[in-house]
């Protein structure tokens, strides 16, 4: 055996992988770098599918202007803090955030790269670095609880949430406030599985509500699995993110599909021609960011129409769901009547309207 | 408080339970002789992509288990010869084990969202299985009968034969029983070997039964709730049967309550629950000067024969 040493190797390594860097030489028109930090797998097939989707429509649209990557898995702890930093490090200058809960790391990462763009989705803290962008999913609520409403046959439907975060409550009120509106002595059940995505509890979860007498069941977590288990009871559900009609032709009575590939497209022009700047984007059914799927044969036409007039309200203008008297679950007259909630009002709310039974 | 109720509440139950008490049975029997093997998790994941993949390819969810129950053995199988073969440390090992088997699951599963098929349902006839009473005994997936009927015969393994008895041997004093000329090594690579099939199983009930489609690390941590059983069920097959439908019955409890409109303890307590009463009792049984119910002696330590 020669007399190679460990320490010799080591030096002889370090040295012949610095080999590739001499060949690099400096691009004369740099791709803008765009990374993605999900939540979960792009596998779900719902939440992080469908901004994995808008991120492939980005690259389709700009070819080899752009050159994208993600990261899937990224809890909403303090170890995101690490991922976006090596991100912005690794030459990424358009940074997004996919969820609520990484809003403060993207603020505190945000100050060490002020010249990194980032966007969080479904926030509110913003800086001059950092915009805030999310869909009004609540107007496919809107519609989805106006179907529920007309559909439900023991006046009880079920909503599973994740967290208590400003999206679910607002969530929860859309489905419960347009239900009302058909069936106004319908309740809604309503649990917190506090987590985003967990098949397992999903379906318990679902389970648990079709047991206490719910007949129609929305979710506001990411997996089909919820879905399976309507399909298999009997009951009705919705999609949530994308259409799921595949894992439950039967149940699934329609979708609310989160499009964001047009907001991507847009963020990225704006990067390359130099017109970013820090704002707050909130579109929904009228700009295309919220579309809702094809409706299951056997939903009853009088429920399709009323879904389509709601649909109709929202692209004109003319509808909002959370239009007054709206009270809360202690009976209290929040928004009085013919007022409109504000989107900052939305954007922070904590309370419940009359009609949800939670904890 | 309807009949109906009752019977939809145990049926929810069961459902709940079966997975983790299938992964723990497995893991009993490892930590029995001597071996913690903390990949249970990816040994899970392995075993529900596999028994996906094949049920959904070649149409027969019987040759889906199967392949699940090689898919998580083959796993264990890797965690077996890194630790009793080239010595490495128990607990290092079992930890890559998770994350590889979440890896290898999550690529070979890339090929299969977006595809549902249908979950493996009670073997017994219609009459029985969806009578409104009766399902709750018959209405069940082979899984939950197989887990029950598992649990029932590694007690009795353990505890009334002779091949139990020297596996508990092994795990209590490795060199005794080396001197009297059991083999140690043998004994427990065919114990992960075991462990990591039933995990396997218990990973395809997630993919094939409670929710039938695949997304990555779908069994959202059971596998450490199973490790937690385990240790909160003292390594006695009795109490892991009862303590596994204690913790269904609490996680039920939860979705109940909170679905009634009422939460009697804050989410973050009910979601660190099962890992608190592991430790405590833990503590009860460490601080029992010896007397009571103690982990296999030889419990993470690698097996060196002297001389």
């Amino acid at each position: 055996m020669s007399k190679f040493t460990r320490r010799e190797f080591m030096a002889s390594a370090a040295a012949v992988s610095t080999l590739p860097l001499i060949g690099a030489s400096a691009n004369a028109a740099e791709p803008l770098n765009v990374a993605f930090i999900y939540i979960g797998p792009v596998g779900d097939y719902g939440w992080t599918w469908a901004h994995d989707k808008g991120r492939k429509e980005l690259e389709a649209a700009l070819g080899a202007a752009v050159k994208t990557s993600y990261v899937e898995n990224v809890k909403e702890d303090a170890s995101a803090i690490p991922v976006l930093r090596d991100l912005a490090r690794k030459g990424n200058k358009l940074i997004f955030a996919t969820s609520f809960g990484y809003m403060d790391q993207v603020m505190e990462v945000a100050k060490e790269f002020p010249d990194v763009r980032f966007e969080h989705c479904t926030g509110f803290k913003r800086a001059a670095n950092v915009t805030t962008y999310n869909s009004r999913f609540h107007e496919g609520r809107a519609v989805t609880g106006t179907i529920a409403g007309k559909v439900s046959k023991s006046g009880v439907i079920g909503y599973l949430g994740s967290f208590k975060i400003p999206e679910v409550v607002m969530g929860v009120n859309a489905y419960t406030l347009a239900a009302q509106a058909v069936n106004p002595k319908i309740q809604t059940k309503l649990v917190m599985i506090d987590s985003w995505f967990d098949p397992a509890k999903e379906t318990a979860a679902t389970e648990t509500l079709a047991n206490l007498g719910c007949d129609v069941v929305a979710t506001h977590t990411d997996s089909p699995a919820p879905l399976q288990y309507c399909q298999k009871k009997g009951i009705f559900g919705f999609g949530q993110g994308a259409d799921m009609s595949k894992f439950a032709p039967k149940a699934q009575l329609t979708a609310i599909e989160d499009i964001w590939g047009p907001h991507y497209i847009a963020r990225a022009k704006a990067m390359l021609d130099g017109s970013w700047k820090s704002e707050d984007f909130w579109d929904g059914i009228k700009e295309g960011d919220v579309k809702i799927s094809p409706y299951n044969a056997s939903l009853p036409q009088d429920a399709q129409d009323a879904a389509n007039k709601i649909i109709d309200g929202y692209k004109a203008g003319t509808y909002d769901v959370f239009t007054g008297p709206i009270y809360d679950q202690s009976g209290a007259l929040k928004v009085k009547a013919g007022e409109k909630m504000s989107l900052g009002d939305l954007a922070t709310i904590d309370w419940y309207v009359q009609g949800v039974q939670s904890a | 408080m309807t009949l109906t109720f009752i019977v939809d509440a145990l049926i929810t139950v069961i459902g709940i339970t079966t997975p983790i008490l299938l992964a723990a049975s497995g893991e009993l029997v490892v930590e029995k002789s001597g071996v913690i093997n903390l990949g249970v998790e990816g040994m899970m994941l392995a075993g529900a992509i596999a028994g996906f993949a094949v049920t959904f390819e070649t149409g027969n969810p019987w040759l889906g288990v199967t392949v699940a129950m090689l898919s998580g053995a083959a796993v264990s199988l890797i965690f077996a010869v890194l630790v009793l073969s080239l010595g490495a440390n128990q607990v290092a090992t079992g930890l890559a084990l998770t994350i590889f088997g979440i890896g290898i699951s999550s690529l070979i599963g890339s090929n299969y969202t977006g595809i549902a098929i249908d979950s493996l349902d009670s073997p017994f006839p219609a009459y029985l299985a969806q009578d409104s009473f009766w399902r709750v005994f018959f209405g069940h997936s082979p899984f939950v009968y197989f887990a029950i009927c598992l649990v029932l015969s590694i007690g009795y393994f353990l505890n009334q034969t002779r091949a139990g008895l020297v596996l508990r041997a092994v795990g209590e004093n490795d060199v005794s029983a080396h001197s009297i000329g059991y083999p140690v090594i043998g004994i427990r690579y065919a114990a992960i070997t075991f462990g990591g099939a039933v995990s396997g199983v218990a990973g395809a009930d997630f993919s094939m039964v409670i929710s039938p489609l695949w997304a990555e690390q779908m069994t959202a941590g059971r596998g450490w709730i199973a490790l937690a059983l385990v240790v909160f069920a003292g390594w006695r097959a009795g109490h892991l049967l009862a303590g596994a439908y204690f913790f269904g019955v609490l996680m039920a409890l939860e979705l109940y309550a909170k679905a009634s409109g009422f939460s009697i303890f804050p989410s973050q307590f009910w979601a660190a629950m099962p890992y608190l009463i592991a430790v405590i009792v833990l503590a009860m049984i460490s601080s029992r000067d010896g007397k009571g119910v103690k982990a296999p002696a030889c419990l993470g330590k690698p097996f060196i024969p002297n001389g």
